[in-house]
């Protein structure tokens, strides 16, 4: 008798021992909480409570080395009045519309032909995404030299071919300054568009191409009724990416211009970036950057729906 | 979610050009002449090419000719040198504080790309293969994350990096700038996760491993590709960033190369390009080094980024 009740203690001694700590060791929801956590603290603190600390900071009057008081909506009715604001919104919508029409374009354009059979292939196509790998300030630079006023190869070149009479003043006329500039971001963000269209392209059949031929279809036929159509999805994702980074660009403008001549190449960050940190006045900048909010949210909204209506109409379901 | 996924190709075949769907090499490409193909494809793509490296060449170019021949364009061809020099070089590596530069830039992104790295290793299987209450929300969250750029956050982030005391140091690089790579790590390595068979978790469950144990002798030994796409790309990024270190760093010791070529060489001086360009030369070089090793995981982190 004495020993089965032993027995029966020995086995139950075990069950006994999974204490809350095990629990919280073993339980799934638990765990997952525990490996969630260095990723949601950094997120946390450095992104998603700065991303609120910058909306409430555009509703007070800080400024460097003092913390702002509540001012209501007293930023934006400044700003409302500013015509500096308003020119850097014009300049940033006109940068983003024109830089994202020319990147998808040549983008897409740069996909199809490195997507044909060619000798040396891999290497064009690794030599293609330098300009992506290379730090964008560094370029810039590099962009700011080839457009210099006195010195530029280009108006050099353009002078010896009998084009032009004197140097062209690229980076200190407004309309000059603004077509460098988004070309130097076209030029960055192609090899992106081209490499990521690239390995939709690939999916593609090719026995769509070959029963198109024999129905006697144009190369722009076969484009337009079957490359377009396939890769339409991808198309929406990587222009949000796109249109997302090329609104809210900085670098680029900051190395080449600094948002001059007059103005002519402010963009909302930079704008920001000199009235916040350069002059100090940091609710003001951020009623700035807060602007851009809406933006970019009707940015990813557009490119939402417009995939899913592509879906629909393909008769998928959205998952 | 796993649509995209399926509809991009292989990273190597990105490259190669030889995914199973699809081989060209045999096509159609018979049904064009050469003389049409020339027009149509030759010279086009050659054209692109061209602009695409001619900023290079012509940093390189700068970075080794003597000052004589940059400021002078008639009496010599501008698009070549006669006489390369390395006084720029020089000037740069033992006049500045370049080295340092290059140092901090360095301290700055393996360090913060190691964290990153390791806090999405963990948040990348919690969402994948834990899947706790709510995984997929936080997975969107993370997503959306990865959306919000550092240009609507560097304001409020300089105050809180200021109130931190980490104000014109090393760690307030290294502490912000996980923020953009965490969200890109995460999602790219859930994609590599959510490749691994479960039924090899499945086995070492039973035969008693702990979660962290599949985590680091089953799971990352089969992500090293997904791990060394993300490293690189990261370090990239980090090497790239400028907002966060122009608005977070004051001192001429403590900035990285992009901040300080931009600000410490940019003085009225016109003898000042030939430095700038080699600054900018050295500064692109060891990103392009990395470039040239890890190609294709260079393509699988960007193709990798855009899949859903």
């Amino acid at each position: 008798m004495t020993t089965a009740t032993l027995e029966q203690a020995r086995i139950k001694q075990p069950l006994r021992e999974i204490t809350a700590w095990e629990r919280l060791k073993v339980d799934r929801h638990w765990l997952g909480f525990w490996f969630m956590l260095p990723a949601a603290g950094f997120l946390i603190l450095f992104l998603a409570y700065p991303l609120g600390l910058g909306v409430w900071m555009s509703f007070t009057d800080a400024r460097i080395g003092r913390n702002g008081i509540f001012i209501g909506l007293e930023n934006y009715q400044w700003l409302s009045d500013d015509s500096i604001f308003w020119l850097s919104v014009f300049n940033t919508v006109l940068y983003t519309a024109v830089a994202s029409i020319f990147k998808f374009a040549v983008g897409l354009y740069l996909a199809i032909l490195l997507n044909e059979h060619m000798p040396f292939k891999a290497i064009i196509r690794a030599v293609v995404l330098i300009p992506f790998i290379v730090p964008t300030v560094l370029s810039a630079l590099a962009f700011w030299w080839i457009f210099d006023a006195q010195f530029s190869i280009i108006s050099w070149s353009l002078r010896h071919l009998g084009l032009i009479e004197h140097n062209i003043n690229f980076l200190g006329d407004p309309n000059w300054a603004r077509s460098c500039v988004i070309f130097a971001n076209i030029w960055r963000g192609i090899p992106f568009v081209a490499i990521t269209l690239l390995a939709g392209l690939q999916t593609v059949q090719p026995s769509l191409y070959e029963a198109a031929t024999i129905d006697g279809a144009t190369r722009w036929q076969m484009f337009r009724y079957i490359t377009y159509p396939l890769l339409t999805p991808i198309i929406a994702v990587v222009m949000t990416f796109s249109v997302l980074f090329t609104f809210t660009d900085f670098q680029l403008i900051w190395a080449m211009t600094r948002g001059g001549p007059v103005n002519a190449t402010h963009l909302m960050a930079t704008l920001s970036y000199q009235r916040a940190i350069l002059s100090g006045m940091l609710g003001e900048g951020a009623a700035i950057s807060s602007a851009m909010i809406p933006f970019l949210l009707a940015a990813i909204m557009v490119s939402w729906f417009g995939l899913q209506r592509r879906k629909w109409q393909h008769g998928e379901s959205s998952d | 979610m796993t649509d995209f996924a399926a509809k991009l190709a292989h990273p190597k075949a990105v490259l190669a050009g030889s995914s199973p769907l699809v081989d060209h090499s045999e096509g159609m490409s018979y049904l064009q002449t050469l003389p049409k193909r020339l027009v149509s494809l030759y010279l086009p793509l050659g054209l692109i090419v061209l602009i695409l490296l001619f900023p290079f060449y012509w940093m390189a170019l700068t970075a080794i000719k003597p000052d004589e021949q940059l400021l002078d364009m008639e009496s010599v061809n501008p698009f070549w040198t006669t006489a390369p020099t390395l006084k720029h070089m020089q000037k740069l590596l033992f006049e500045t504080h370049y080295p340092q530069w290059l140092w901090n830039t360095m301290f700055v992104a393996i360090s913060a790309t190691v964290i990153s790295i390791v806090a999405s290793v963990l948040a990348a299987y919690a969402i994948v293969r834990i899947r706790y209450r709510g995984a997929q929300w936080v997975g969107a969250a993370i997503f959306l994350a990865y959306l919000v750029p550092p240009s609507i956050l560097f304001i409020p982030l300089a105050t809180v990096v200021f109130q931190y005391g980490l104000f014109d140091t090393p760690y307030a690089l290294i502490l912000t700038y996980p923020t953009i790579l965490i969200p890109f790590s995460t999602w790219l390595l859930m994609g590599y996760f959510k490749t691994i068979p479960f039924e090899l978790e499945e086995c070492a469950l039973i035969d008693g491993a702990s979660r962290w144990q599949i985590l680091v002798k089953i799971i990352l030994p089969l992500a090293v590709p997904g791990l060394i796409s993300a490293f690189i790309f990261c370090f990239t990024l980090c090497w790239n960033e400028f907002i966060y270190a122009l608005t977070f760093l004051s001192s001429v010791e403590n900035k990285t190369v992009p901040v300080a070529i931009v600000n410490e060489f940019v003085d009225g001086d016109v003898y000042r390009w030939g430095s700038l360009m080699a600054g900018a030369l050295v500064g692109s070089l060891p990103l392009v080094v990395l470039y040239a090793f890890f190609v294709e995981y260079y393509v699988s982190a960007m193709t990798g980024a855009v899949k859903e």
